[in-house]
């Protein structure tokens, strides 16, 4: 058997695809988390029990309505999307002229109400759900066996992050956004619904909180809890990250997933906390964050 | 941070009349010595027990308050400071057979040096970033504690003895321990009432309101910062040590970020920045707590209803809203 420095290459790959599985989710959900906070100035915490409601969504669809993985691919993303644009009119809207911990504790509340909504419904043991047929065969990498959903789930999540920086960045919709967020006065002087740009904004970083959840649901079981510990994981993400940039929220989520992938082979201890001792690293040398701008 | 000042409409009334906080020290006295009433009364028409653990979350959120309301940080992560100070404690209680005073000690040393470590990381980021933070770092406290092989992993420290207070007063019997208990809760929130009416809590409530302007006046606003996060953390570790005698467990119930949350929650429901709001906020949730414990897993989602209600339309808390109505800080 192969080995590096010590440790047999199968294990070190298993685990380093296992981190970047791991990042691909830090990634969808500190992008949304940014996005969210760059127009809105809110704190998401219902961000991971939203995760959760997409991977239920997709549950739900199966079994109750007969709709394939694919289907839910696009169907769950579009309910938890139209749920999170009724919680932003009706109650977050309320909150804009206020200090920003109510945002914080506001949707804390929430996020309680739809876990705890959950477990009553389904208990807190996991559901499983099938990874679609067509993954069945694992990947022959040559030096490691891939299993064909993860790469998956790793190339679909790159190509959504992608997709999201190109419109947000390069497109003029992006623009808009962007000077909404530097600016939401001057943009309304233009003429532009600056209201209605803050409540899609929302539905769309909820959106792919649920999309995140319909990939993770062939990967980790179908889990009321699910969320809950995640979104602290990418609370310490985007706070290593900064959430100005975009792209850096992106590569400081894969490259932190990698870097508990590489922990879990090497000292499986600190695994569960080695994202928020490289936290405290960094905001000891750069406080606002690797990409963060300076406040 | 603007989080809702019972003081500032005090000012506000002020010209023209006669200062009305020139009382405000005879109405706080008045209002202890109305709280050590009640206490001794207590215990006749609730259970004891019922009633220590709301004086162990009072004092719990009370210190939460501290750097909330006082210090205009809102930490999502202070049970890291409360299951700590608890885990100290019912150890030392237990594996070492030390006396209790010197167990609860321990427990509050050891989570104000916690706060002074994690403090010294979160002060570096206000705002929002801080609450984050906070909440992380208490994560790695969770996690150790699950992992440590002291703590008992799931089951916690259990059957922690409450020993002989000085090596004289035995705390088997529960009306001794609940004259304890409350002795400290009292002696815990005139600590918090003295901070902040102290120059240092002056200086504070300057930094809150207009960090700019303390700053070119010469103020240190870190180090103050990072004073006031130690003195919350060891006030919260001096209420989880008191917990881990009264209750002899300690858990990762404490420790983890539904106990950070449930704090923000009975602060929230008193009211934020009012020196007597945590109390009353702790007394609800915990009698709200009690009753809906036959609806069981339901209390997670009563418990985020009333998170939403509070802010959407409460945000002043109860002893907030008394203290406008009343004109004076509570």
């Amino acid at each position: 058997m192969h080995t590096f420095l010590g440790i047999p290459t199968q294990v070190l790959f298993g685990q380093l695809t296992l981190g970047l599985i791991n990042g691909a989710f830090y990634a969808l959900l500190s992008l949304g988390l940014a996005v969210i906070f760059g127009l809105l100035n809110i704190v998401n915490f219902s961000h991971g029990a939203l995760y959760m409601m997409g991977a239920f969504a997709g549950y739900i669809l199966l079994q109750v309505f007969g709709v394939n993985y694919w289907g839910a691919l696009v169907l769950a993303p579009l309910i938890v999307g139209a749920f999170g644009i009724v919680i932003e009119r009706t109650m977050m809207a309320r909150l804009y002229r206020l200090d920003p911990i109510y945002g914080l504790l506001l949707t804390f509340g929430l996020a309680l109400i739809i876990q705890g909504l959950f477990r009553n419904s389904y208990g807190v043991s996991g559901l499983p759900y099938a990874a679609p047929p067509i993954f069945r065969a694992p990947l022959q990498l040559g030096f490691m066996v891939l299993p064909a959903y993860r790469a998956w789930v790793i190339v679909a999540s790159l190509v959504v992050c992608l997709a999201t920086w190109f419109t947000i960045e390069k497109t003029s919709l992006g623009a808009t956004l962007r000077a909404a967020t530097e600016n939401p006065v001057m943009v309304s002087a233009f003429g532009i619904n600056v209201p209605r740009l803050v409540t899609l904004t929302y539905g769309f970083g909820v959106a792919l909180a649920a999309l995140a959840g319909v990939l993770a649901a062939p990967i980790y079981s179908v889990n009321p809890n699910m969320g809950a510990d995640i979104i602290i994981v990418v609370f310490a993400v985007v706070v290593i990250g900064g959430m100005g940039s975009i792209l850096g929220s992106v590569i400081t989520g894969f490259a932190l997933g990698l870097c508990e992938g590489l922990t879990k082979v090497v000292y499986p201890q600190a695994s569960s906390t080695v994202i928020f001792v490289i936290m405290i690293a960094v905001l000891m040398v750069k406080p606002n964050g690797l990409f963060g701008r300076a406040a | 941070m603007s989080v809702a000042d019972p003081v500032a409409p005090a000012q506000v009334a002020a010209p023209g009349a006669a200062d009305p906080r020139r009382h405000d020290g005879a109405v706080h006295a008045a209002i202890f010595a109305g709280l050590v009433v009640v206490l001794a009364a207590a215990p006749f028409l609730a259970y004891p027990v019922f009633v220590m653990r709301v004086m162990c979350f009072a004092l719990f959120a009370s210190a939460f308050n501290l750097l909330l309301g006082y210090g205009g940080l809102l930490s999502f992560g202070h049970a890291a400071y409360f299951g700590l100070a608890s885990y100290v404690c019912a150890h030392a209680a237990r594996s070492w057979g030390v006396d209790p005073a010197l167990a609860i000690l321990l427990g509050t040393l050891a989570s104000g040096a916690l706060g002074a470590v994690f403090g010294a990381v979160a002060i570096r980021r206000q705002g929002i970033y801080f609450s984050m933070i906070t909440l992380a770092l208490a994560q790695i406290v969770y996690f150790a504690s699950l992992q440590a092989p002291f703590t008992g992993g799931e089951d916690g420290i259990q059957g922690v003895p409450r020993g002989k207070l000085f090596g004289a007063i035995d705390l088997a019997s529960d009306a001794t321990l609940y004259v304890v208990a409350a002795a400290i809760f009292v002696a815990g929130l005139l600590v918090i009432y003295r901070i902040v009416h102290s120059p240092f809590g002056q200086v504070l409530r300057a930094i809150r309101e207009n960090e700019n302007r303390a700053l070119s006046l010469g103020y240190r606003v870190d180090r103050y910062r990072l004073a006031v996060f130690v003195m919350s953390a060891a006030l919260a570790g001096l209420a989880g040590s008191t917990k881990a005698i009264v209750f002899q467990l300690a858990s990762l119930t404490d420790v983890h970020w539904t106990m950070s949350g449930e704090v923000v929650l009975m602060t929230l429901i008193g009211g934020m920045g009012t020196m007597f709001g945590p109390t009353v906020g702790a007394l609800v949730f915990t009698a709200l707590e009690f009753y809906l414990s036959s609806i069981g897993s339901w209390v997670t989602v009563v418990e985020g209803g009333v998170f939403v209600v509070c802010v959407l339309a409460f945000r002043e808390g109860i002893v907030g809203v008394l203290a406008r109505r009343l004109r004076r800080p509570l």
